[in-house]
């Protein structure tokens, strides 16, 4: 294991009843890192970032989140990550403020308001910190919940498809934002279905196919034509 | 104090969205007053059968009203899958389990506030004098009432057969609290001092310091499983 390995799976396996999602999967991200966990629907993508979010209990192997064991000592891995996944975590009858003070109040964070505004700010959302949520589109409430890791200052982002929904500038947003995060010793796992500008922020790409890591390779230069084009070699080999 | 912190955190959050939405209160509202007419036309007039129902009826009320309401606890975790938020906050979760009993609890009170002021005004009853003996009984009973209802309600909020299963599992496991809430209710609205139902009182009293402390203790298990 590299010694400054954030994340660290090894010999993953998830077992839905008879049917393997994830067998042997192991790859590790440094700090500093992006990984881009490419795949087709159901390649176990989504499985593998709940696995090491502490969401989901591995049938067999280990994960591994800032030298701890998700499933053995979930609490000590929870500090250290900031999931984005599908649900954007926030109460539609609270205010964007209000959510804010919660789940920073949740995680016994003492965060004083003007420290909470800058948070909304950071996201550019703080000229609508005393709207409820109700009213937010979808990407407006992806961007609050981008806000609560402003503050938490995780070691680990796990994203699922973390651009989706977003408009260009909050994308751009987003890629600055996870930049300075790398350049912060943060470590990223992103599992996304884009070959695009959502994959410039990533280092390495890995393909999940059959249940495995059927490519894992530094993103180079590559472009979007030629991750296509070993997306279909691998997906469609290993599927 | 972190505890005590997060614990309140969570009575904000949901006294918050309650106050905003209104959906628990106002349904219980109309539920209740649906009740009493159900209860008017059944009963009639006649004064004897009141008082000898009118404990039981109570609390059928005050059971069916807190069953819906603690029903629908973990309903607001389900939206935007915030349930995985409260599974994700480091801590100690039990505080999140204290602060939804506290929540329930207050709503709970409340309601049962507003069923009691419905049966005085139907059926014209006198309870001035008993209503300090009586607060002190519903009080005990809505906590052990709360307290079970709340683990529940966070045991079956990802089941889903939750509405049949939530009232399958509780209602057992309350027979103690009925009983003895039932039992002191009608002692206390005879007129008789709470002295003389001391032995109700202290068997509800010990039901809440179990059901909190079995609470308290399970639900960090509860919420990982």
């Amino acid at each position: 294991m590299a010694p400054d390995a954030l994340v660290r799976v090894s010999g993953l396996r998830k077992a839905f009843g008879g049917h393997r999602v994830l067998d042997g999967v192991t790859l590790e991200v440094r700090a500093g890192e992006a990984l881009a966990l490419l795949g087709a629907n159901g390649a176990g993508k989504t499985t593998l970032l709940r696995i090491l979010a502490t969401l989901a209990r591995p049938t067999r192997g280990t994960a591994w989140v800032a030298g701890h064991d998700c499933a053995r000592d979930p609490e000590r891995v929870r500090p250290h990550i900031g999931l984005v996944a599908h649900g954007s975590y926030v109460y539609e009858d609270l205010t964007a403020l209000e959510n804010l003070r919660f789940w920073t109040g949740l995680a016994g964070l003492g965060v004083p308001r003007t420290d909470l505004m800058a948070a909304l700010a950071a996201v550019e959302l703080e000229r609508f910190a005393g709207e409820r949520v109700r009213t937010f589109s979808a990407g407006m409430k992806r961007r609050l919940s981008l806000a609560r890791f402003v503050l938490a200052r995780p070691r680990v982002l796990l994203l699922d498809e973390p651009f989706a929904g977003l408009d260009q500038r909050a994308k751009k947003w987003l890629e600055e934002h996870l930049q300075a995060f790398k350049a912060g010793g943060g470590a990223i796992v992103m599992a996304t279905h884009s070959f695009g500008r959502e994959l410039a922020v990533a280092d390495r790409i890995a393909i999940l196919a059959g249940g495995g890591i059927a490519l894992d390779t530094p993103r180079g230069s590559r472009g979007a034509d030629e991750i296509a084009r070993l997306y279909r070699l691998y997906t469609e080999n290993g599927a | 104090m972190i505890f005590a912190r997060r614990a309140w955190v969570v009575v904000w959050k949901d006294l918050l969205v309650e106050r905003r939405s209104k959906e628990t209160l106002n349904a219980l509202f109309f539920f209740s007053l649906l009740l009493l007419f159900v209860f008017q036309f059944a009963l009639g007039p006649d004064r004897e059968r009141l008082a000898a129902t009118l404990p039981g009826l109570l609390w059928l009320g005050f059971i069916l009203a807190g069953l819906l309401g603690l029903g629908r606890t973990f309903v607001v975790e389900r939206e935007n899958d915030c349930w995985e938020g409260l599974l994700l906050a480091p801590g100690d979760k039990s505080a999140i389990y204290v602060g939804k009993l506290a929540g329930n609890l207050l709503l709970m009170l409340v309601v049962e506030a507003m069923l009691l002021a419905l049966f005085v005004i139907f059926f014209n009853l006198e309870i001035a004098a008993a209503l300090p003996g009586l607060a002190l009984v519903v009080l005990l009973g809505t906590v052990g009432f709360a307290a079970v209802g709340t683990l529940f309600a966070a045991m079956t909020a990802q089941v889903r057969a939750r509405e049949l299963l939530f009232p399958v599992l509780l209602l057992p496991v309350q027979v103690p609290v009925l009983l003895a809430t039932v039992k002191a209710t009608e002692a206390v609205l005879l007129g008789e001092p709470l002295g003389a139902v001391a032995h109700w009182l202290k068997l509800l009293a010990a039901a809440d310091v179990i059901y909190v402390a079995a609470g308290v203790l399970t639900f960090d298990f509860l919420l990982e499983s």
